[in-house]
């Protein structure tokens, strides 16, 4: 594969996946934080 | 009392569901293949944030809001509005009725593999005939005289019972329940075809047609617009769909995070079918010397040149038979994902104005559906009347339907009052981009969509014959209008329901 590719390739499904992974993590990490909240209260 | 959804996770999944279909396994990878490879990714992405998501957030934002389907949201807006919610939750039951049949050709090849695998019958290296026997053939949409399918109009019964006994259950009872439990899967069988995919032998071949960027193309307006195209139809947007969803959502839900993972996850599809798809066709260019295109770049690549790979895969005819098997199930999920939120479409909006039990309704619009489908099934209407449908209504209306509805909510409801709603209790907050993209830049997109995809359509009108065009004013005009005339007929009708003095 040339090196064109494989840089677009990365880019694609790097952007798309990793854009998945990180609002999942944002949910994630504020739903503990709601939680730790609602324990706190 | 409304219901609501049971948890965050499950809404998701039913979104993603939603929103994963079928079309993500052909459409995308022909589309970045046919518009410059990797430089089409660059149009691809902006599309994504300037279109799918804010038109997703719009959407969760406004069904939260008004607690209702597109016909009681339209309504809220202005009374004579809700006409175009009509419009709007009448297009999936019209697509519903084709990709039904689409959706039968995948239960029908599940049951193909099994026999291949108990070895009943030797079919996965050699497709065609199954597919020439399930499909039939007929000389033109209008002869209708040439049969039909009797394998697709058993496998669309059983397609249509599967809606009905999910949705008559409700939001949190049926949809929630089988979407947290078939779209993580699906994600996951995909991922493990993909990753197999990717070991072929000539999978580089594939992914360097998939990926190879030309960018001489980009300034072409004409990529601009395919990615456009492409974001807009493979999110199930302006169709009733992420409105009614929205509705069911709690009045502290996020709405902003929400959306980013529904379109991520269902561009995440995208490439994981791109990926797919490439790989095991340039593993078919590598050891049967055909062309990327030799299947078609449509249903053909999953129907043809999958059972084709799968057949190479392994000497053992259990592990090719389970393989397809395997393959046609992913299919049947993501089809039954789709067709599922579409009917809930329309029930959210009949339920809202009508005072009628969701059984009953769900069992009417089910029966009127498969009456519909059974028209697919016929060999006309499998092979010619459902491309014509699909590219009326599965494109210019639904695209038309986006217009409408952007500029609507943007200036009558207004994007400022509803961006404080959606950022209220959301995980991150949206700016003020999105209220200038919403009431902009997403309208004037959506309108060069809507003229081009209308352009292509009647230009293409003049290199057919009089059948041809005979056929597109009969199905496609035809349909649009049974479409138009039936949503007046229900917004004349009174509210039965208090829904609209809320």
């Amino acid at each position: 594969m040339s090196t064109s590719t494989i840089i677009m390739m990365i880019i694609g499904c790097g952007t798309v996946w990793g854009g998945t992974v990180v609002t999942i993590l944002i949910a994630l990490a504020v739903e503990k934080k709601n939680n730790l909240k609602n324990q706190v209260n | 009392m409304r219901e609501n959804w049971q948890s965050r996770k499950g809404f998701i999944f039913a979104a993603a569901g939603a929103a994963i279909g079928l079309g993500n396994l052909w459409r995308f990878p022909f589309q970045a293949y046919k518009n410059g490879g990797g430089a089409f990714l660059l149009p691809y992405f902006v599309a994504l944030i300037t279109c799918a998501i804010p038109l997703m957030i719009m959407e969760y934002a406004f069904g939260r809001k008004i607690r209702g389907g597109s016909v009681k949201a339209f309504s809220s807006l202005n009374k004579k509005a809700e006409v175009v919610g009509w419009v709007q939750v009448m297009v999936p039951i019209i697509v519903m009725t084709y990709y039904s049949a689409i959706i039968a050709v995948s239960v029908i090849f599940m049951i193909y593999s099994l026999g291949h695998a108990f070895g009943m019958i030797n079919w996965l290296s050699d497709p065609g005939p199954i597919m020439g026997m399930v499909t039939g053939s007929a000389e033109n949409a209008l002869d209708l005289g040439a049969g039909i399918s009797i394998y697709i109009l058993i496998a669309v019964i059983f397609v249509w019972l599967c809606n009905w006994l999910i949705v008559k259950k409700g939001i949190s009872g049926g949809i929630e329940k089988m979407s947290t439990f078939f779209t993580p899967m699906l994600m996951v069988l995909m991922i493990i075809f993909m990753i197999n995919a990717v070991r072929l032998q000539g999978s580089a071949i594939g992914l360097e047609a998939l990926f190879k960027p030309d960018f001489s193309k980009i300034l072409n307006p004409s990529i601009w617009v395919s990615a456009y195209a492409q974001v807009f139809f493979s999110t199930t947007l302006a169709v009733g769909v992420m409105i009614a969803y929205g509705s069911y959502l709690h009045d502290k839900a996020d709405v902003v995070n929400s959306a980013f993972i529904t379109v991520f996850a269902n561009s995440s599809f995208d490439l994981i079918a791109g990926v797919l798809v490439f790989s095991t066709l340039g593993y078919l260019v590598n050891s049967m010397g055909v062309e990327f295109t030799s299947f078609g770049t449509g249903a053909g690549v999953a129907f043809i040149a999958f059972p084709i790979a799968i057949s190479t895969m392994s000497q053992n005819v259990v592990v090719q038979g389970l393989l397809g098997f395997v393959f046609f199930f992913c299919l049947f999920i993501a089809g039954l994902s789709s067709s599922i939120s579409m009917l809930e479409s329309f029930a959210t909006a009949a339920l809202d104005k009508f005072k009628i039990s969701r059984e009953k309704l769900v069992t009417i619009i089910s029966i009127v559906g498969f009456i519909g489908s059974a028209c697919f099934a016929s060999y006309a209407g499998f092979n010619y009347i459902l491309d014509i449908v699909d590219a009326y209504v599965g494109n210019i209306v639904i695209a038309g339907l986006g217009l409408v509805e952007v500029v609507l909510i943007s200036y009558i409801y207004g994007t400022g009052k509803l961006r404080d709603e959606a950022n209220e209790f959301s995980d991150f907050k949206v700016g003020k981009w999105w209220d200038y993209l919403l009431r902009y830049f997403t309208p004037l997109l959506l309108g060069a969509v809507v003229i081009t995809n209308l352009f292509n359509l009647v230009t293409g009108l003049f290199s057919q014959d009089t059948v041809g065009i005979l056929s597109n004013i009969v199905f496609g005009w035809g349909t649009v209008l049974i479409m138009i005339g039936a949503s007046v007929i229900f917004y004349k009708r009174k509210w039965t329901t208090d829904a609209n003095q809320e």
